[in-house]
């Protein structure tokens, strides 16, 4: 690999290489104790909100730098609804599910009305709807805990605790037969649908990577998915969580890359007024980046209150921080236009691993905000100097 | 004869790809006004640029004599430390800062901690006397019109002891009283002993201030006039402005005939439209044109003329406020609100401002090429990327934009093929009617070339073609008629057999 070559890999993994880095230091510095099969399941069950909120959180960035202050606090308040409900006033689970999802949706859509159509910066709107609806959770919760451990059911579907896990139907023994299986399946079918593309591209004389590239690139992949569920069939199995937060990175990851909806955050974020004079409705985008992050704070709000069996007024605080700096630390530009959903993963799971990292060394947890904080920073400043290609900006 | 206040010799600069200066030389005597002339982008505001700072000494070539000495600045602040102050044509004042902040905005009154408000005031008030402007220091700058913020502009000015004062198109936006009012604070100012240069296309109001004209084209000083032993009338302005042969530098096309030429396709009446923000300024006034089939048409005037505030607002309107007059396409009255139902009605409008406007730089040249029409390589809202591809490149081959790929991001592309992705984009979107605002402005004579190529493509495929220009040869090369604007209103139309650069220009005169 000549130089230049080498410094374009470097630029286009650069994530997904201190990623690798991140966890070999650690792997070291635990005694391997953070690729052990618990904690390798609990950076999923901790982190699924980050995962869901980040997703959401990358489609206001993506429109121009902008951020959803409020998610915290909407989390709160969705899951103050939801308990409430299902607790105190004996609501149907499937109807509490629907609840919450109609309220989260109701919300982001109130705030992406202003945002959009009367054109209040989203940093006001969202800064008032996070201190708005951090009260309100107090006021429905009475600023007392309401607790959901009677409702099994809903805890087992979202949770991420002790029991909830996709029940094995293999009987392996030590090994969950069932996680295994959809491992290898999920790695067989990804290296299907590559290979499926880039044969139609061929047949057309597109042009296609090198085929060294292309196997190394797929076999890498495949290879960690089938490493990663059999690491997960060591332990329990596949969290529930995990369900959700696939099936929102894939239905995300969809409509960014391949829908014309998902064309117009790009464009609204890359030049606004080019979007606009190609006929796309500008406000309808941002309305629907707003409404969205409504929809998937819901849905974090229901897998938090299940991981913690309880809805708190204090729930949620600091989530849309953790959201905004994986989508940073993923890629996305601050200034709008440029990231990916896998990226904004590859980000979340990056401060995940930092976390555990840490707290299995067992740094202070105030320390662990520091270094953070510092991940944050350096993120985006290597994204803005490596795309000026200077250290300062000309005056 | 007076001291010679400022020389400017052998000045050469030159940007990535265009020369914009070549051995300029420009003598400024103390106390006179001296004007300078020349089209748009002849060089007159690089050579001003040069001047104050703005392109710091270095990157250019050539010397600055000014009061006995060469000097070399590096910023703004050195010219200004010796008494050059330049005021742009936008104007540089802070809305919501009064006339007193604004007068002294980075050359506060007081100490560095501590600004003294009451100096800041009065001494505001004594400029603001001196230019003849009779407003309290503490209004603030929105609440008053565009000719007094000029006047707070030079107030400004010469609150930093200007003894050279530029003025890059004064007047472009101020009404006639106004106008005339700022160019006789000019001659009072004059005969105080203050000089100024003066850059201006309203070659009656340089015949009326200024002692010396020189004229620039081309980026080279052509002439300079003197009113004591020239003649300065305005056909002998414009002969120096445009004096050029039109070399062979646009494609053949067999000229269309008036008999053989398709019916009107689109049909402009009555159409007016007032600025966004001053309600009250209409900056399309009452214009009719029209279109017809294969048919290439221009619209000339300088900046500031209208003409990009007229197309866009056709286009969906894009632009402009409380916007009234009619539309038809094929002899049928269309009602084109926004920029969707204009592409539908096949209209398209490839914008003067390819990267504020037109493009998405951050994005690939694959993005960029289907963003007007997504439904085309789209089922169901869902794109089909390798028809996509397939797309894009067909484009990038047919219109030979050079890249490696068209994954590139176009920010990364040279303003040619910038311009050709842009073309592109609006080509996809199948169009009927094409306006083309400034289509070769910036880009080098090779891609103009090809750009005029494509243009005589379009209309031989039964295309139309509106084509705003400020470079009249290419407007007099490509057109088969040629509209004049000049301050929103349309003042003349031209066919191509009596169209001449002397007949634009006069049209435009004439009119302002």
């Amino acid at each position: 690999m000549t130089n230049s070559k080498l410094l374009d890999f470097v630029k286009k993994y650069t994530m997904i290489i201190v990623l690798v880095l991140v966890l070999g230091l650690f792997a070291v510095m635990t005694g391997g104790s953070i690729l052990l099969p618990a904690n390798i399941s609990n950076i999923i069950s901790q982190n699924a909100y980050v995962f869901i909120l980040a997703t959401g959180m990358l489609l206001c960035i993506l429109t121009g730098g902008n951020i959803d202050l409020s998610v915290g606090s909407v989390v709160c308040f969705v899951g103050a609804v939801g308990a409430k409900l299902m607790v105190e006033k004996g609501v149907n689970m499937y109807l509490a599910i629907l609840i919450m999802l109609l309220t989260g949706t109701a919300i982001g859509a109130f705030q992406a009305f202003w945002i959009a159509y009367v054109r209040i910066p989203p940093f006001i709107v969202t800064l008032a709807g996070m201190l708005a609806f951090r009260g309100l959770s107090n006021v429905v919760l009475n600023g007392l805990t309401v607790s959901i451990t009677g409702q099994v059911q809903f805890v087992n579907i979202f949770g991420g605790g002790a029991n909830c896990y996709i029940p094995d139907f293999f009987h392996m023994g030590s090994i969950n037969g069932l996680c295994l299986a959809v491992g290898i399946v999920a790695a067989i079918l990804f290296v299907f649908l590559q290979l499926k593309s880039r044969i139609t591209k061929k047949s057309k004389n597109y042009e296609v990577e090198s085929a060294v590239a292309f196997w190394f690139k797929t076999i890498v992949i495949a290879a960690v998915i089938v490493a990663f569920a059999f690491r997960l069939a060591q332990h329990k199995g596949i969290p529930t969580v995990l369900i959700w937060v696939v099936i929102v990175i894939l239905i995300y990851g969809y409509i960014t890359s391949n829908t014309t909806v998902g064309r117009a955050f790009y464009a609204v974020g890359g030049n606004e007024k080019a979007t606009k004079l190609s006929g796309i409705n500008t406000n309808r985008v941002y309305f629907l980046a707003y409404t969205n992050m409504g929809l998937l704070s819901a849905l974090a709000a229901m897998v938090t209150i299940a991981r913690l069996t309880s809805a708190q007024p204090t729930y949620g605080q600091n989530y849309e921080m953790d959201a905004i700096g994986s989508c940073f630390i993923g890629g996305a530009s601050a200034y709008g236009g440029i990231g990916t959903v896998p990226g904004v993963i590859v980000g979340a799971v990056l401060m995940g691993v930092i976390n555990m990292g840490m707290s299995l060394m067992g740094v202070d947890a105030n320390m662990q905000k520091v270094v953070k904080g510092g991940v944050l920073l350096i993120a985006v400043i290597f994204d803005v100097v490596s795309k000026r290609g200077k250290w300062i900006a000309k005056n | 004869m007076a001291k010679i206040l400022l020389e400017m010799k052998n000045i050469t600069k030159t940007f990535p790809g265009v020369k914009a200066l070549s051995n300029v030389n420009l003598q400024v005597e103390e106390g006179e006004i001296h004007a300078l002339v020349g089209e748009n982008g002849a060089g007159k505001s690089t050579l001003m640029n040069v001047l104050s700072g703005i392109y710091p000494h270095g990157t250019y070539e050539g010397d600055i004599v000014y009061d006995g000495e060469v000097c070399e600045f590096h910023t703004i602040k050195d010219s200004e430390a010796k008494g050059i102050v330049i005021i742009h044509q936008e104007l540089a004042l802070i809305p919501y800062m009064t006339i007193a902040e604004n007068m002294f905005l980075g050359n506060e009154r007081g100490s560095k901690f501590k600004i003294n408000w009451n100096e800041t005031n009065d001494l505001a008030a004594k400029y603001l006397n001196v230019v003849g402007l009779k407003e309290q220091p503490q209004v603030l700058i929105k609440d008053i019109g565009v000719g007094k913020q000029q006047l707070v502009e030079i107030a400004k000015a010469l609150a930093k002891n200007a003894k050279l004062l530029i003025l890059d198109e004064p007047t472009a936006s101020l009404n006639e009283e106004d106008s005339k009012a700022l160019l006789d604070l000019l001659l009072k100012f004059k005969k105080e002993g203050m000089t100024s240069i003066i850059i201006s296309h309203k070659l009656n109001e340089v015949s009326y201030v200024a002692d010396k004209i020189t004229v620039i084209r081309d980026g080279q000083t052509i002439e300079t006039l003197d009113k004591a032993t020239d003649d300065i009338s305005e056909s002998r302005i414009i002969k120096g402005m445009v004096g050029r042969e039109i070399a062979d530098r646009f494609p053949k096309r067999p000229k269309n005939i008036v008999n053989d030429m398709g019916e009107i396709k689109l049909e402009v009446r009555n159409w007016t439209a007032y600025h966004p923000i001053y309600s009250e300024r209409k900056v399309v006034d009452n214009v009719n044109f029209n279109v017809r089939k294969g048919e290439i048409v221009g619209i000339a005037g300088l900046m500031g003329a209208g003409r990009t505030e007229l197309a866009m607002s056709i286009f969906g309107k894009s632009y402009g406020d409380n916007i009234s007059g009619q539309v038809f396409i094929d002899g049928k009255e269309v009602h084109l609100n926004n920029v969707r139902e204009a592409i539908d009605h096949k209209l398209a409008y490839v914008t003067e401002d390819r990267k504020g406007n037109g493009l998405i730089l951050s994005n690939t040249i694959k993005l960029n090429t289907t963003l007007a029409n997504l439904m085309g390589v789209s089922k169901h809202k869902v794109i089909n990327k390798d028809e996509e591809y397939a797309v894009a490149t067909d484009y990038r081959q047919k219109l030979s934009i050079k890249c490696p790929t068209v994954e590139q991001n176009v920010g990364n592309l040279s303003g040619g093929n910038m311009q050709k992705v842009l073309l592109a984009k609006w080509m996809y979107a199948d169009p009927d009617i094409l306006i083309l605002d400034e289509p070769t402005r910036g880009i080098d004579v090779g891609a103009k070339y090809e750009i005029y190529c494509i243009m005589n493509q379009l209309v031989a495929e039964g295309k139309s073609v509106i084509m705003i220009s400020s470079e009249m040869p290419e407007l007099l090369g490509m057109c088969d008629r040629i509209y004049i604007m000049n301050e929103g209103k349309m003042v003349g139309e031209l066919d191509a057999a009596e169209a001449s650069q002397e007949a634009i220009m006069s049209h435009i005169i004439k009119a302002g």
